[in-house]
């Protein structure tokens, strides 16, 4: 088994234990709801998805990788992005939903085209991957799944992506309640009279 | 918390609880008035606001995202657009402004410029301008002067008085140091410098310190677009309506959307019609009415209040009541530098150039303005909109991008005029209505063909300016026109004469002896697109002037 595929049966398998336990009731049910239903499903049935059957999981997951790779830094992947959109899709992104559905059997079709006989991308080849993403790359559902991969990498955890923090450690992010200066490179400079 | 009676007839309602409504509450509740104010958004709290990007900002950029927490719900008051007068406006999400009490101050980036004194007589200086009407404030510099010391005493703001040669005359200092600088403020003022320009500490309405029992900053840096978790950001939540609340005689009354100010037989105003969280009706009695708004929704409740007295909407003989519309424009310049800023830290901006502000005839068309350096984005946001245009958009060039990029990207923000144009405007959809079934907002406009070149030459600018802050590469974003705006200006216009304004140097509108108008739209022209320490500044001394006319029965009030 390559590590590509140890991984994504780690994502699959895996629990959300980096989630917060302490979440201040807010007033927007949507958001409200997409937290808690992450939390919720961590509790009870860990990396069960909601909306997307285990099959079209892997395909979605196949496409994220894509989007953000896993090379020698996490990825899409790593950070449980697919996990993140199965939430959206049935909590604030509800409306999306058909758009996943057709995409995903658009993508097969093209998969079909593209290579005939196989009928899955996810298996294809990472370089017939790219192939097939690149034939689709001006279409709406590859934007929708292109923003909704950058949201699962880089907003809060509690949202069931971004896990580790691995997004935010990528692009040198952190999210602390209090920092002092020198914050970055020139105003330190700047103190030392550089 | 006072709470009033409908039927109990208080001294004021005042619509809106933010930049202006907090502050005339918090004056003339403290002067001994009765005060009901009147908010359509919810009344957060510091404990409400959280390090979430998902869900406080607003993506207007992208179609997918948005859950408009602190600003207006498009899908419930929906806008429209149009050009012309004589085009038809299409639905779109142009108009956005704070929807909660604090309203704009509680998410704003809390840049707080004074206006300059040229800023209120250019008419005189640069004489008219072909299609436009540019036009003097019925006020100076000087009469401001006094109630711009207050504002920055009272709210709180960090600066330091005198550091830019082209500050205006000002009676008192800051009552804050400046904010340490950031490393975006520390390359502007490198490339400022290098050019012979004269950079100098942002003034923010942030504490650099502990301040009147709030804390001071903490530099966590979910400032622009958020609530401030500690109460640094000197919003009018913050600062003033708690200090009005405390006085006994002030009510906010949160979740109520105005639809109607009601008027007596004799044109004069005697309450306010509303609905409440649950669209229940309900008339709330008052002796004086002063509207704030915002300068897109006052105009829009001034013409929705039409009756048999007032059939082209109260307060409008003179026809100009939505127009004069004036946007926030500007241009956009990013660049890339060698080492981590971490600009993700502390307040947006920590440096600004004000060389620029005044118009200058040899540029060979009208306008000026500020510029500032900023981080501009949160991650996700800057994984949309912050990359390099020939960045790829997916793939492991993508991923590198991001890396290399986030935490190296500085923008340069120029801030500048919009000219007054009587064909912008703010008018009533006559098809389109909100979830309360009121006509839609109906925004037309386009800027001046002087805006555009003030927009060119301030991007030219920031394009030296980043070369001379020694950026690896740069780029600057396209000038278009704006098809959002969030600082909204001179839709009821204060002058002396009742034909060419709407409201007086006072405040009160010239066709309606008990109702006052104190907002973004009194401008007269548009400052540098940084509105809200004026807007707070006139606040204060309408509230001075109000309270001094109903001290001494110079306001009419319904029998």
């Amino acid at each position: 088994m390559s590590t590509g595929d140890s991984s994504r049966r780690q994502f699959l398998l895996s629990s959300l234990s980096g989630l917060s336990s302490a979440w201040l009731a807010p007033r927007w049910p949507a958001i409200l709801a997409a937290q808690e239903d992450a939390k919720h499903a961590a509790q009870t049935s860990p990396g069960k998805f909601q909306f997307f059957s285990s099959q079209d999981a892997f395909e979605v997951d196949a496409i994220v990788a894509q989007i953000i790779p896993s090379d020698d830094t996490p990825g899409a992947r790593e950070a449980h992005v697919t996990y993140f959109i199965d939430r959206v899709l049935v909590t604030f992104d509800r409306d999306k939903q058909s758009a996943y559905t057709q995409g995903l059997k658009d993508l097969q079709l093209r998969t079909q085209y593209l290579f005939p006989g196989v009928n899955r991308f996810s298996t294809l080849t990472s370089e017939q991957q790219i192939q097939v993403l690149t034939a689709i790359e001006k279409t709406e559902f590859f934007e929708l799944i292109r923003v909704h991969t950058i949201m699962g990498f880089l907003a809060k955890p509690e949202y069931g992506g971004n896990y580790n923090h691995v997004g935010w450690k990528l692009v040198g992010f952190e999210d602390q309640m209090m920092y002092k200066p020198p914050f970055g490179y020139y105003d330190a400079e700047d103190r030392k009279g550089g | 918390m006072r709470k009033f009676e409908d039927s109990t007839s208080v001294d004021f309602v005042i619509v809106g609880a933010g930049g202006a409504g907090g502050v005339v509450a918090k004056e003339l509740s403290s002067a001994g008035f009765q005060i009901v104010v009147l908010e359509q958004g919810p009344y957060l709290h510091e404990g409400d606001f959280e390090h979430d990007e998902l869900k406080f900002k607003d993506f207007d950029a992208s179609p997918f995202i948005g859950q408009e927490v602190l600003t207006n719900n498009h899908a419930l008051q929906p806008n429209t657009h149009r050009k012309a007068e004589n085009d038809k406006a299409v639905m779109g999400a142009f108009v956005t402004y704070g929807r909660c009490v604090g309203g704009g101050t509680v998410h704003f980036t809390a840049n707080y410029w004074r206006f300059h004194e040229i800023d209120f007589g250019e008419r005189s200086r640069w004489g008219p301008i072909e299609g436009t009407g540019l036009s003097d404030w019925p006020i100076t510099y000087a009469d401001l002067e006094p109630y711009y010391a207050k504002a920055e005493w009272e709210l709180g703001i960090s600066g330091l008085g005198g550091a830019s040669p082209f500050d205006p005359p000002r009676s008192k200092p800051y009552p804050l140091p400046p904010m340490p600088v950031k490393s975006s403020g520390v390359l502007l003022e490198r490339g400022a410098r290098k050019l012979g320009w004269h950079p100098y500490p942002a003034p923010m309405a942030v504490l650099s310190q502990a301040y009147q029992g709030r804390s001071a900053c903490q530099h966590c840096g979910f400032c622009e677009y958020f609530g401030c978790e500690w109460g640094a950001k000197s919003s009018t939540l913050a600062s003033v309506i708690p200090l009005a609340e405390k006085t006994g005689r002030c009510e906010i009354r949160p979740n109520s959307y105005v639809r109607k100010i009601s008027t007596d037989k004799n044109g004069i105003v005697d309450g306010v019609l509303y609905f409440d969280a649950r669209k229940q009706e309900h008339l709330q009695k008052a002796k004086a009415v002063v509207v704030c708004a915002n300068g897109a929704e006052t105009p829009r409740l001034l013409l929705i209040s039409k009756s048999n007295l007032f059939p082209q909407g109260l307060a409008n003989s003179s026809g100009l009541v939505g127009k004069f519309f004036m946007a926030d424009l500007g241009s956009l310049s990013l660049g890339t530098f060698e080492h981590p800023l971490n600009d993700f830290k502390s307040v947006r901006v920590t440096r600004v150039v004000h060389d620029f502000y005044d118009s200058d005839p040899k540029r060979g068309f009208y306008g000026g303005g500020g510029i500032d350096a900023r981080c501009g984005f949160y991650p996700i946001g800057f994984a949309l909109d912050g990359l390099p245009p020939d960045a790829l958009r997916w793939g492991a060039g993508f991923k590198k991008a991001l890396q290399e990029n986030f935490n190296r990207t500085v923008t340069i923000f120029a801030h500048t005029t919009s000219l007054p144009l009587e064909s912008n405007s703010i008018s009533l959809d006559p098809d389109i209505k909100d979830a309360w079934g009121l006509p839609a907002l109906r925004v037309t406009y386009r800027s001046h063909p002087d805006d555009f070149k003030t927009m060119s030459f301030f991007r030219d600018r920031s394009l030296e300016l980043l070369d001379a802050m020694g950026a690896l590469r740069k780029w600057p974003l396209p000038i278009e026109d704006v098809t959002s705006v969030g600082h909204l200006m001179g839709t009821c216009r204060m002058g002396n004469d009742p034909k060419t304004s709407v409201v007086d140097k006072n405040h009160r509108a010239h066709d309606v002896p008990n109702l006052f108008i104190v907002d973004g739209s009194s401008f007269v022209t548009s400052g540098r697109n940084q509105p809200t320490c004026t807007i707070q500044a006139l606040a204060y001394r309408a509230a001075d002037q109000i309270a001094r006319l109903a001290k001494t029965g110079g306001i009419a009030s319904s029998s």
